[in-house]
């Protein structure tokens, strides 16, 4: 097994060395530079130089002045020592900026994950076992509603019902108009508080593919042949379920979950920017428009970062179910 | 409009008639399953006396139906034989005449709520009483299932979890009817089991995985789960349909040795006649959902009386006979869910007789032991 994960690591870093090197690339080809804009501003002060003149030196200064493969070759160089820079739009390092941003972000998609999970699964499994029943009906009408309502919309609707009309959270926002006057705990609250129409758009949206993926997995285990034996053995019907069953529904959520570990950093830029959370995915999507080639770099790889290690996760944890995949 | 007519004459259903027989279905599965799933059921409503207490099981007038969105497919529809104590019923019939629905009643594993059992008694035999299981509460059927009656299955390769290790499945069987049997009396119990289906490494089977076992040992694990509880009745269900002949063998040899230390009665369920010859005592034969003949081993192979029966017999290949090419019973089996008013096998017969157009055969009696469903028999053989 260790000599399995020290391969897939080792392929990681490869696969990651090219990631890095396309992401690169097509920062550099974007049409929005942040360079050029600023050029642009400068010349454009009375008795400024010439555009061409700023946009040349801005070039040397931000290092912009060499080709794509040399350039990202001196970016790799100080990213494997983890020195990232600093980010051109924020003008503060690009680890400070992601540090101070990255636990609203996390803190919302945990959450919200953590939810979906416990909600999506049991459901999906409820809708299996009682196939073509009313609550089968009803939980798939609701994950289609949740599945085809796009993020904006549902999110608007939230804010209409509960900010607007019932005035019980604010429309947007982190933290309330009082929250320095709070106390530790007043502070966690209203903190809470405004997590939880984000919390919900997210889950809404995001339950009604688990759930039908559990339902189908479920309904395919239970009519094979191993649950007939056990039914055959004399196992309760709850215990067919919730152990012969489970243990192997279990197996292809887990390819699911471990997908999903990036979801947890990656943000979300859509839910964030309605509800104005300055977390990673509002962020991010700052630094992407305006052109800022360390941010987006870092945040591009940490994401691909992610992406590998939920894989290789999902991969150990398939070994970890189905002792089919264990490798000697 | 010509399309549409042209449409009737073959199986094409129209949405409104689909929706109509989907709703219909649904009322009358919701009935059984209402039926199923009431609680505290007074033992009188299912407690019954068997006919003859020398029989373990008495299966009488069974009717299971599966009510599909194509129609209602009566896939047993009037089946009644005796298990007896100790001997072997084989049951033969070609695929789809109702051979593993009948078993699949037995045990209630029916694909619910489609496929219900919706007439007829299955009396079974517990010793001091008997019960009507076609009644009996699904949490009684639980103590019944592997306890009294067990069950081995077609397709070895799939009938076992795969997540699980060989040791945790016996051992569940085992503990699940012995709640008072601590954990190392059971294991010790199940690999005992293993070694007495013939596994040599027994305690080392016992912590593998399925897929780490052939067809063959993988299915010895099915039967050692099966007989873990020394159940009355084993129903196997094409227990050697997917093994090579030399396990087949092997097999076979198994069970005949494990009838005899255990004395528990087998179904056994087949289309391979040369099975049958070998294992067992009473033949049973099926046709589409109905019994068309039933006797003791030589009635059937010696005396064979059914025409369908005759022609089982003329197409299985022989050693003793030189023929060209093995002979095929000519036809198809009726369409499961529209069965002619006339007898089934009528359109396939090579010797019908006039009365053949009435109305379907009833059992005629020709010995003691021997009962076939055909007209040639009404007047010649002994009339009831």
């Amino acid at each position: 097994m260790g000599k399995y994960i020290l391969k897939r690591l080792l392929q990681c870093v490869v696969i990651l060395f090219f990631v890095a090197l396309v992401i690169y690339a097509i920062m550099r080809c974007l049409p929005t530079s942040y360079v050029e804009s600023i050029a642009r501003q400068r010349a454009s002060l009375p008795g400024s130089k010439s555009y061409t003149e700023w946009l040349e030196q801005l070039n040397a200064v931000y290092g912009l002045d060499v080709g794509i493969v040399r350039g990202f070759f001196k970016w790799l160089k100080s990213a494997v020592v983890l020195d990232f820079g600093d980010s051109w739009y924020f003008n503060i390092p690009v680890l400070d900026k992601f540090k101070s941003v990255i636990w609203y972000s996390f803190v919302l998609g945990a959450v919200s994950f953590f939810l979906e999970i416990i909600i999506a699964i049991p459901l999906g499994i409820i809708s299996a076992v009682k196939q073509y029943s009313k609550i089968d009906y009803a939980v798939t009408v609701f994950a289609l509603i949740g599945i085809s309502l796009p993020t904006f919309f549902f999110a608007t609707l939230l804010k209409l019902i509960f900010s607007i009309k019932l005035g019980w959270f604010d429309l947007y926002g982190i933290v309330g108009r009082y929250y320095d006057q709070l106390s530790l705990g007043g502070k966690f609250l209203d903190m809470a508080k405004h997590y939880v129409l984000p919390t919900v758009t997210i889950v809404i949206v995001s339950i009604g593919s688990t759930m039908r993926y559990t339902r189908t997995n479920m309904l395919e285990v239970l009519n094979s042949d191993y649950i007939r034996t056990a039914r055959a053995k004399g196992v309760p019907e709850r215990k067919v379920i919730s152990y012969h069953a489970f243990r192997n529904t279990l197996i292809p959520i887990v390819t699911i979950i471990g997908g999903s570990l990036p979801g947890l950093f990656s943000g979300a830029l859509i839910t964030e920017t309605l509800f104005q959370i300055p977390g990673i995915g509002w962020v991010s999507y700052q630094a992407m428009v305006g052109g800022d080639i360390p941010f987006s770099m870092f945040y591009m790889i940490f994401i691909a970062v992610l992406t590998l290690v939920g894989t290789l996760l999902a991969d150990i944890l398939y070994a970890v179910v189905d002792p089919r995949v264990r490798v000697g | 409009m010509s399309n549409k007519s042209k449409n009737k004459d073959s199986n094409y259903l129209s949405a409104k008639e689909s929706r109509r027989i989907t709703k219909e279905n649904r009322k009358i599965t919701r009935k059984y399953e209402k039926e199923i799933s009431r609680k505290n059921v007074p033992e009188s409503e299912y407690a019954t006396t068997m006919r003859d207490p020398q029989n373990i099981l008495e299966i009488d007038d069974l009717h299971t139906y599966f009510f599909t969105d194509q129609g209602t497919v009566k896939s047993v529809d009037g089946v009644s034989f005796d298990i007896p104590r100790g001997k072997t019923v084989g049951v033969v019939g070609e695929s789809g005449c109702g051979k593993s629905v009948t078993s699949l009643s037995i045990m209630r594993l029916l694909q619910r709520p489609i496929g219900q059992i919706v007439g007829g008694e299955i009396r079974l035999n517990l010793g001091d009483k008997a019960i009507d299981i076609a009644k009996t509460p699904m949490v009684e059927v639980q103590n019944i299932r592997g306890n009294e009656i067990s069950m081995i299955f077609q397709e070895p390769m799939t009938t076992l979890n795969p997540v699980f290790r060989i040791g945790t499945q016996v051992d569940e069987t085992i503990k699940l009817h012995n709640p008072d049997m601590d954990k190392e009396a059971v294991k010790k119990r199940s690999i005992e089991m293993l070694e007495l289906v013939g596994i040599a490494n027994s305690e080392g089977v016992y912590d593998m995985y399925p897929h780490e076992l052939s067809g063959g040992m993988r299915q010895r694990v099915v039967i050692a789960m099966a007989l873990a509880c020394e159940p009355k009745l084993i129903i196997a269900d094409e227990p050697t349909t997917a093994l090579d002949v030399t396990i087949q063998a092997q097999i076979l040899d198994l069970f005949r040795q494990l009838k005899d230390r255990i004395n528990s009665s087998i179904m056994l369920i087949t289309h391979d006649l040369g099975v049958i010859a070998e294992m067992a005592d009473y033949v049973v034969v099926m046709y589409a959902g109905r019994i068309v003949e039933k006797g003791t081993l030589d009635d059937i192979f010696l005396h064979p009386a059914h025409p369908y029966t005759i022609g089982l017999m003329n197409s299985k290949p022989s050693i003793n006979k030189t023929v060209d090419r093995l002979y095929s019973i000519p036809g198809k089996v009726p369409n499961p869910i529209e069965m002619p008013d006339y007898c089934y096998f009528r359109d396939r017969c090579e010797m019908c007789v006039e009365k053949c157009n009435g109305e379907y055969p009833p059992l005629h009696k020709i010995s003691d032991t021997h009962y076939v469903s055909c007209y040639r028999f009404d007047e010649e053989g002994g009339k009831e």
